[in-house]
């Protein structure tokens, strides 16, 4: 079973669409349950990561999506996805994340425009599965204002440059969370969530 | 390195697209649906759907097109005309569309702007601003409303920091002067309305020529552009539009 969770905010219409056209039946995810009994948990995410936490926290899923990551279990984190899963983030004067990731989420340095909007390149940091057939380099939809600084940049698999070097994706056997939105990003976009799937249904 | 964005945009009215194109691969070049796709394949960066239906029953039609895009068409999407309420931004964004994009409704009730990037984050606003130049030596441009019929007094470039401080998180810029003449965009308009902003400005109104689009985004420093006529009737596909850009220094996604 894939669990997309929707926590009231993301457009997660357009994550169901994507997993959906790669041939699955994933189920929308609100329920401690419903995490903790998925093969997979995919969390989808556009807005604020404030309110974002507040919604997790609202409908009991901070301690299940914990435990869940900590056993190793595979989970996709996109955008605000991958944000929450850090320490902490500056976003709304500073909120305590998920914590599992140790690192904060940093607002974008000023210089340019903000969000970050567009396709931008991503370029591979690792040899991880989720990249493959997928070209070192190629473009995937950002829409951000805020990026996540890992204390430990070994975790960094896709690095791309908006003002500095910012992590944008984050890999590590079958947790995996990118600050693009593979669901905007055409048919490489959809490559890396069928790259996942099989990774994580292996 | 983040890359300009190359927009179509379609207009469409009771769920068919209208100003037809000229596609000749299509079965049915009116079906917004086999046109998004279309664009898809050919590299669009981004779509605008602009809703030009008058009526409460084709707008229930636009609803059902953009859950039908959204189910083929993985990139992003914009829907913008005639919403007016927080429940009609709901309606569409839970239908798929990425961004809606408030024009008329934004002017008559800014908070509107607010209280959108409160419920559903900045990124996912866009304002829509059809402005005219002025006429005189002081210049400048007035902010119209209603599909562009009725001047409201407002200078463009502040109603555009204004929208910019609610929350909007890109602007759609339309020049009423440039627009439909296909002689190219306001460039003047253009650069001003993005030097004065920080967040993304979408150049609108007046393509006629692949020239255009990269003096809009070059000297007119755009984000993005957005054109319907040159891409609708075959002129320039999109690809090749890339190409020229890209052979001009000007990044884009190939």
């Amino acid at each position: 079973m894939i669990a997309i969770i929707d926590y009231g905010a993301g457009n997660l219409r357009s994550v169901v669409n994507a997993i959906t056209r790669l041939g699955y039946q994933p189920i929308i995810g609100t329920s401690p349950a419903d995490v903790l009994e998925a093969r997979v948990v995919i969390l989808p995410g556009v807005g604020a990561a404030a309110s974002t936490m507040e919604s997790l926290k609202k409908m009991g899923l901070v301690k299940p999506l914990r435990s869940y990551i900590a056993a190793g279990r595979p989970f996709f984190g996109v955008c605000l996805g991958l944000q929450v899963l850090f320490t902490s983030t500056e976003e709304g004067g500073g909120h305590q994340c998920l914590d599992v990731i140790p690192g904060r989420v940093k607002k974008l340095p000023s210089g340019q425009k903000v969000p970050h909007m567009g396709w931008n390149q991503v370029r591979q940091k690792l040899d991880h599965p989720v990249f493959s057939g997928i070209p070192d380099d190629s473009h995937f939809y950002f829409v951000h204002s805020y990026y996540v600084e890992p204390d430990d940049r070994a975790l960094v698999a896709g690095e791309t440059e908006y003002g500095l070097p910012l992590c944008s994706v984050i890999a590590r056997d079958k947790l995996v969370a990118t600050q693009f939105h593979p669901e905007k990003s055409g048919e490489l976009g959809l490559r890396m969530y069928h790259n996942f799937l099989k990774l994580a249904l292996e | 390195m983040l890359t300009k964005r190359i927009i179509p945009c379609l207009d469409v009215k009771d769920g068919r697209v209208v100003k037809g194109t000229s596609f000749i691969n299509l079965r049915d070049a009116g079906d917004p649906v086999e046109l998004a796709s279309f664009y898809y394949r050919e590299g669009a960066d981004e779509l605008v759907f602009l809703d030009i239906t008058a009526t409460p029953e084709g707008r229930d039609t636009m609803v059902d097109v953009v859950r039908r895009i959204s189910e083929q068409v993985f990139m992003p999407l914009t829907v913008g005309g005639g919403l007016r309420t927080l429940d009609d931004m709901r309606r569409m964004l839970k239908a798929g569309a990425d961004k809606v994009s408030v024009n008329t409704a934004a002017v008559l009730n800014p908070d509107l702007i607010r209280r959108g990037a409160d419920k559903f984050g900045s990124q996912c606003i866009v304002v829509a601003i059809d402005a005219k130049r002025l006429a005189g030596e002081e210049g400048g441009w007035e902010v119209y409303i209603s599909s562009g019929q009725k001047p409201i007094g407002i200078d463009a470039i502040k109603w555009a920091r204004r929208a910019v401080e609610l929350g909007a998180g890109e602007l759609l810029l339309t020049s009423m002067d440039a627009d439909g003449h296909r002689a190219g965009y306001d460039i003047e308009l253009t650069r001003a309305i993005s030097e004065a902003v920080n967040v993304p400005v979408i150049a609108s109104g007046g393509a006629g020529s692949l020239k255009d689009l990269e003096l809009a985004l070059e000297a007119g420093r755009a984000d993005a552009v957005l054109a319907a006529s040159i891409f609708h009737y075959g002129s320039h596909s999109i690809r090749e539009t890339k190409e020229y850009l890209a052979g001009r220094g000007i990044p884009v996604r190939l």
